[in-house]
């Protein structure tokens, strides 16, 4: 699977309260939770990137509440994936559940700048930095969670190994 | 191996398993509760199973939203009820029969040392004040759960914190928790599990242990432990006393780390904004003024956190401008306080107690901070608007701060208030 989209940049630590504030966690529609995707800091993050994004992100991203409002709500607001230097647990669990590809790639930090347009390889560990030519590499996701992720989530998943069986 | 080892190995019927392997454990209980549950269950539905694997292993709490303050968050309790229904689930806790989820799952006997429980929620790894092996997971990894009863695992390393020495007067294991915090911070234990072990921690209580293993996740913990002993017996009632004598971690147990802390040197903290790692000494801290005070959650809600508060605030009135809201973890914990007359103490001192719930603490229901409120907290996140406004500041300390703190109206040390 190759994502081809531009940055947006993150720091540190982004918590899941800021991801989606609690305000809005009596919301189970996607869309509806897309609208407020990353409201507590950068309000109007899903109408910025209607067609699609990359975040680029530092350490323990998506810390905090297991809240999977929060992954579903960055999918839903055209994330595409999120490469970060390190996932907090709970998050990274929740991404690949719900079919959001999220890619571990310490130093990614340093290496773009906000806006690039970013080509992530999931299978090879590549980033390929489109405005700089640089590509970073790093442990590819694996197999079995990228087939998880090509199904669409754990749930399609699973259906689909019911009916193989 | 160590306990959290042994736990995993004995619910994945192995012999022995080592950090980095991955294991596909059995689970003994599931939790969901109100906020968590909805996207649980809608998940299941597109799963197109029949039933839940074990219905008497599922438990679901309404903690969030109690009582619904919303027809949104209504709505949602009465789709779950429904899903209670059809699913012949008994371990139900409406709104009135239980408080937070946290509270309720070792009152209600659903928490057992040894045992492997996964909850739609970070702090679910409070259990292991119980020496459960209790994890906090999304609400799609638990539909996967409902349909299987399993889960895998990937065998964390373990953090050893040994803790020796005893608490001065008005210092409690919440202090302790935030300087660890400080210690590692928000990533320190990311992956990992963190077992508290000494002298400090034997003697401390089992809801003292439930504060330290439940902040935990605030070092990115996949959980926290304590050896399960004759408190935690006495806790659980005789039914479970004498099966988990082989639990605790062996002698050439393997860490990653081991952390040395003397009880007796430690202060009461504070973590400033806007991250629970932000940790200085109540005695660094410079003049803060503060609009609310909140003591409860499922970090610091229960009786003996009440006790305190309410041994400082006897007396005394809360601050002018300053308001103090209290809300006790559970129903239980509500009524063990009426009994001893705590409640009475509170609110004579001018706060105002709510029935139990997770509303204040993640900013949903209740005590919502205004733009430029600054609160000092006993819950577990002070994240940018977890409280209410993304201008709003909080602090995290103990009850014992955060009592004193309201009379004061600033941020103040309870050791020249008790």
């Amino acid at each position: 699977m190759i994502l081809k989209a531009r940055a947006v940049k993150l720091g540190n630590n982004v918590d899941t309260d800021v991801i989606l504030p609690g305000k809005y966690l009596a919301l189970t529609d996607p869309a509806e939770l897309g609208n407020h995707a990353m409201e507590g800091v950068s309000p109007g993050f899903a109408s910025k990137f209607t067609d699609g994004v990359v975040i680029v992100a530092g350490e323990n991203f998506g810390q905090g509440s297991s809240r999977e409002h929060a992954a579903i709500a960055l999918k839903a607001a055209g994330v595409r994936c999120v490469v970060a230097e390190s996932f907090a647990r709970i998050f990274y669990r929740n991404a690949i559940n719900i079919g959001l590809p999220a890619l571990e790639c310490p130093g990614i930090l340093a290496q773009v700048t906000d806006r690039d347009e970013l080509s992530v390889d999931l299978e090879r560990g590549q980033i390929k930095n489109l405005r700089t030519g640089a590509t970073a590499t790093t442990e590819p996701i694996p197999l079995d969670l990228l087939q998880v992720l090509n199904d669409g989530g754990i749930i399609e998943h699973l259906k689909k190994k019911r009916a193989h069986r | 191996m160590n306990i959290i080892e042994k736990i995993l190995a004995k619910a994945s019927r192995r012999e022995e398993v080592r950090p980095g392997e991955i294991v596909e454990a059995e689970i003994k209980s599931a939790m969901i509760h109100d906020i968590t549950g909805p996207i649980a269950v809608q998940s299941w539905r597109k799963l197109e199973e029949a039933k839940v694997w074990d219905p008497d292993r599922v438990v679901v709490i309404f903690d969030h939203f109690l009582p619904p303050p919303t027809e949104q968050a209504a709505s949602l309790q009465k789709m779950m009820r429904g899903f209670v229904d059809e699913q012949g689930i008994r371990s139900f806790y409406d709104v009135g029969r239980g408080g937070i989820c946290h509270q309720v799952m070792p009152e209600k006997g659903h928490v057992h040392p040894g045992d492997v429980i996964v909850g739609a929620d970070s702090h679910t790894c409070t259990y292991g004040a119980f020496g459960a092996f209790s994890t906090g997971i999304g609400s799609t990894e638990m539909a996967a759960v409902f349909a299987t009863g399993r889960l895998w695992f990937k065998v964390p390393r373990t953090i050893k914190i040994n803790v020796n020495g005893s608490f001065a007067p008005s210092v409690m294991s919440k202090d302790l928790i935030l300087h660890i915090l400080a210690k590692l911070g928000v990533s320190g234990a990311n992956y990992r599990g963190m077992e508290f072990t000494g002298q400090a921690v034997e003697d401390m209580s089992i809801s003292g242990r439930m504060t330290l293993c439940n902040m935990s996740i605030e070092a990115g913990a996949k959980t926290g432990i304590v050896a399960p002993d004759t408190k935690t017996a006495e806790y659980l009632g005789a039914s479970s006393s004498n099966s988990f004598h082989d639990i605790g971690s062996d002698e050439d147990s393997k860490y990653e780390r081991t952390i040395q802390i003397d009880a007796s040197t430690l202060s009461p903290q504070v973590a400033r904004p806007h991250s629970p790692d932000n940790v200085i000494p109540i005695e660094e801290m410079p003049e803060t003024r503060i609009d609310q005070a909140f003591l409860g959650s499922c970090t610091n809600g229960r009786t003996e956190d009440l006790r305190i508060a309410a041994r400082i605030l006897d007396g005394r009135k809360v601050h002018n401008c300053t308001r103090l809201i209290v809300t006790p973890a559970s129903q239980d914990v509500y009524r063990e306080c009426l009994r001893e007359g705590l409640i009475e103490i509170l609110t004579e001192s001018g706060a105002v107690v709510t029935n139990p719930g997770c509303g204040i603490c993640i900013g949903i229901h209740m005590g919502i901070l205004a733009p430029g409120d600054v609160c000092v907290s006993s819950s577990n996140r002070n994240f940018i608007g977890r409280m209410g406004s993304p201008q709003a500041k909080i602090f995290l300390a103990s009850p014992a701060t955060v009592a004193a703190s309201a009379i004061a109206g600033r941020i103040t040390d309870p050791r020249k208030l008790s």
